[in-house]
């Protein structure tokens, strides 16, 4: 007797823990091997670009905040690099330099939720638990320098928003002595834990070609030996003047993802060091009154302070007609904006350019053949933010 | 990425393409080539493979809208070349009636970038294997990002206890979205203007 093969569909998510966020995954199984995937996404779409192009310039940043959640600094990095390539404004080199480290900070902060939530998708609790006790810390750092644990809005057009507290400098320097500590921890528990490698090594393999192909970008593209970093081959801000490594992977599996990305918060806090020792003095937002607002206690004797203000808080400033498309290296890949001016006040068009689309995207082709169990650790080491997917 | 090596691609790109390419710009460091759309699919399959450029990415596809022009829609192509270190822009501008041949075939990747201008501007494209809504609803209606789109939508969504379900309703708001020119305090903000218009038109009728 013959028997007929009859393929499941199985609906994995919208609300599912492991599809870290708002995911729906359909997948044709036979018996327990995944034939095709379709992932559904939208289900967090607001609409950003649209109400972007509703906002003046110094509001739509935010919203950059809300993209990437877990790594929101990066965002706003983009999009602030994008409004000054079209003012032509050059930035105070201190602002560069704090800018830099806010942004290390952010990546550690990135890596540190998606090694330990893959580590939790394969059935591993205590990493979480250690992770983000770290990641709290670092939350402090931003909610000291911004005023808010998430939603920092501190990158601005032109510079930073204010200078640091000088406590916070000593802190992040203690912060960086003491985490690769807590880095040697967690590759304790998970580098050559047994299941943790029989979970991730050899599973979700790209090639080189296929990740360049699928439009692949950061640790992505990197874990398949592809070396390639924005930091290193287009520098912004200050990196060329810093001393760091770019990890590459060799089979380009979830494990060696998994070793990029431990690999590059180490290279984060020498990062980090280097930029804490080395800040310059000066002023941390441009001097341009006509950009970056000017302070509180400017307003009370000077008129010429508080007209700009005001301007600026009605209007916003002006951008120059063009387009220019800027791109940063975010913890996730290769994060981008692509402005299109109108010479007013609000931008005509922005598109966003989020690395973690086209990971997704490539979802099909990277879990084809595999187990339904390995669906979770595959979309684990994507690196997947549903905040900056669906946008 | 170096100035020079840019017009140098841009010398070479032109030499190789002369007559397919309408124009091409350097502004902001950036290349930019204006094309036709029926040479879309050959020069991007040249660009990725030939030995001059290697843009073996496509980086992202953003629409552009233009209500008030003839050819109402653009489409910018990003590319990225790694072993280069260059990246370029390919612009194509074109009626709303139009369908734009799918480059599906040359980055796999093109697929859900499409998709979205699809689901974003209702632009068609030929030879698309899957051109489904990506972001938006299921059985949603219109297309988000056109200039004619109010920012509000049309339709709101809330929890029914009486129907025990999620329901569809025409957006209601206590207050209207206000949409204020900052842009010109002292020339008179345009309703202002056309206020004024108004008035003079009446009184000469």
């Amino acid at each position: 007797m013959k028997k007929k093969n009859k393929t499941l569909n199985l609906n994995f998510g919208p609300q599912h823990p492991a599809a870290h966020g708002v995911l729906r995954l359909i997948l044709e199984l036979d018996g327990e091997i995944v034939e095709k995937a379709d992932p559904h996404i939208g289900l967090l779409h607001r609409g950003t670009e649209k109400l972007i192009e509703h906002k003046t310039y110094s509001q739509a940043l935010p919203y950059f905040d809300r993209l990437d959640y877990v790594a929101p600094m990066n965002q706003e990095h983009a999009f602030a690099l994008a409004t000054e390539k079209l003012l032509n404004l050059e930035i105070p080199i201190r602002a560069k330099y704090i800018r830099v480290i806010f942004c290390e900070i952010g990546r550690i902060l990135s890596h540190i939720l998606n090694i330990t939530t893959q580590a939790l998708d394969v059935g591993a609790l205590t990493p979480s638990l250690w992770g983000f006790e770290e990641r709290e810390t670092l939350m402090t750092f931003y909610e000291r320098a911004s005023g808010s644990r998430l939603h920092a809005n501190f990158f601005r057009t032109g510079g930073v928003h204010q200078d640091l507290p000088t406590k916070l400098y000593e802190d992040i320097d203690k912060f960086c002595d003491k985490f690769p500590k807590t880095i040697d921890d967690l590759e304790s528990l998970l580098t050559d834990n047994r299941i943790f490698k029989q979970r991730n090594v050899e599973i979700g393999i790209v090639t080189k070609q296929e990740a360049l192909s699928h439009s692949f970008s950061g640790v992505m593209l990197r874990g398949s030996g592809v070396p390639w970093d924005l930091r290193k081959s287009q520098p912004y801000e200050c990196y060329k003047d810093l001393e760091f490594k770019i990890p590459i992977g060799k089979n380009g599996d979830c494990y060696d993802r998994y070793l990029c990305r431990v690999e590059e918060m180490r290279e984060s806090v020498k990062i980090i060091k280097q930029c804490l020792k080395n800040l310059p003095k000066g002023p941390v937002k441009s001097i341009d009154g006509k950009i970056s607002p000017p302070s509180r206690d400017e307003l009370k004797d000077s008129m010429e302070a508080l007209i700009h203000h005001f301007k600026l808080f009605t209007e916003g400033f002006r951008v120059p007609a063009g387009d220019v498309y800027t791109a940063v290296e975010a913890p996730k890949g290769e994060f981008g904006v692509y402005l299109i001016s109108d010479g007013s006040n609000k931008p005509y068009r922005c598109k966003i350019r989020a690395p973690g689309f086209s990971h997704l995207q490539a979802m099909d082709y990277l879990i084809r053949g595999h187990m339904l169990a390995d669906v979770p650790a595959v979309l684990g080491s994507l690196d997947i933010v549903f905040g900056e997917v669906d946008r | 990425m170096f100035i020079k090596d840019i017009q140098e691609l841009e010398k070479a790109v032109n030499s190789e393409l002369a007559s397919k390419i309408k124009k091409s710009t350097i502004s902001f460091n950036e290349i930019m080539l204006e094309l036709d759309v029926e040479n879309l699919f050959s020069i991007v399959q040249f660009l990725k493979s030939n030995d001059n450029c290697k843009f073996k990415q496509l980086i992202d596809i953003a629409g552009v809208d233009f209500p008030e022009r003839d050819k109402r829609f653009r489409l910018i192509y990003l590319l990225l070349s790694h072993e280069k270190n260059l990246r370029i822009k390919l612009c194509i501008d074109f009626e709303s009636s139009k369908s734009i041949p799918s480059i599906v075939k040359i980055f796999p990747s093109a697929n859900w970038m499409e998709r979205e201008v699809f689901d974003m501007y209702g632009i068609k494209f030929t030879n698309h294997p899957d051109l489904r809504r990506i972001l938006t609803d299921y059985g949603f209606k219109g297309h988000p990002l056109r200039k004619d789109f109010p920012l509000t939508g049309f339709n709101e969504v809330r929890y029914s206890e009486k129907e025990k379900k999620v329901i569809y309703e025409p957006v209601k708001l206590e207050q209207n979205y206000r949409n204020f020119d900052f842009e010109s305090p002292w020339e008179g903000t345009k309703y202002l203007k056309e206020i004024k218009k108004k008035s003079n038109n009446e009184k000469k009728e």
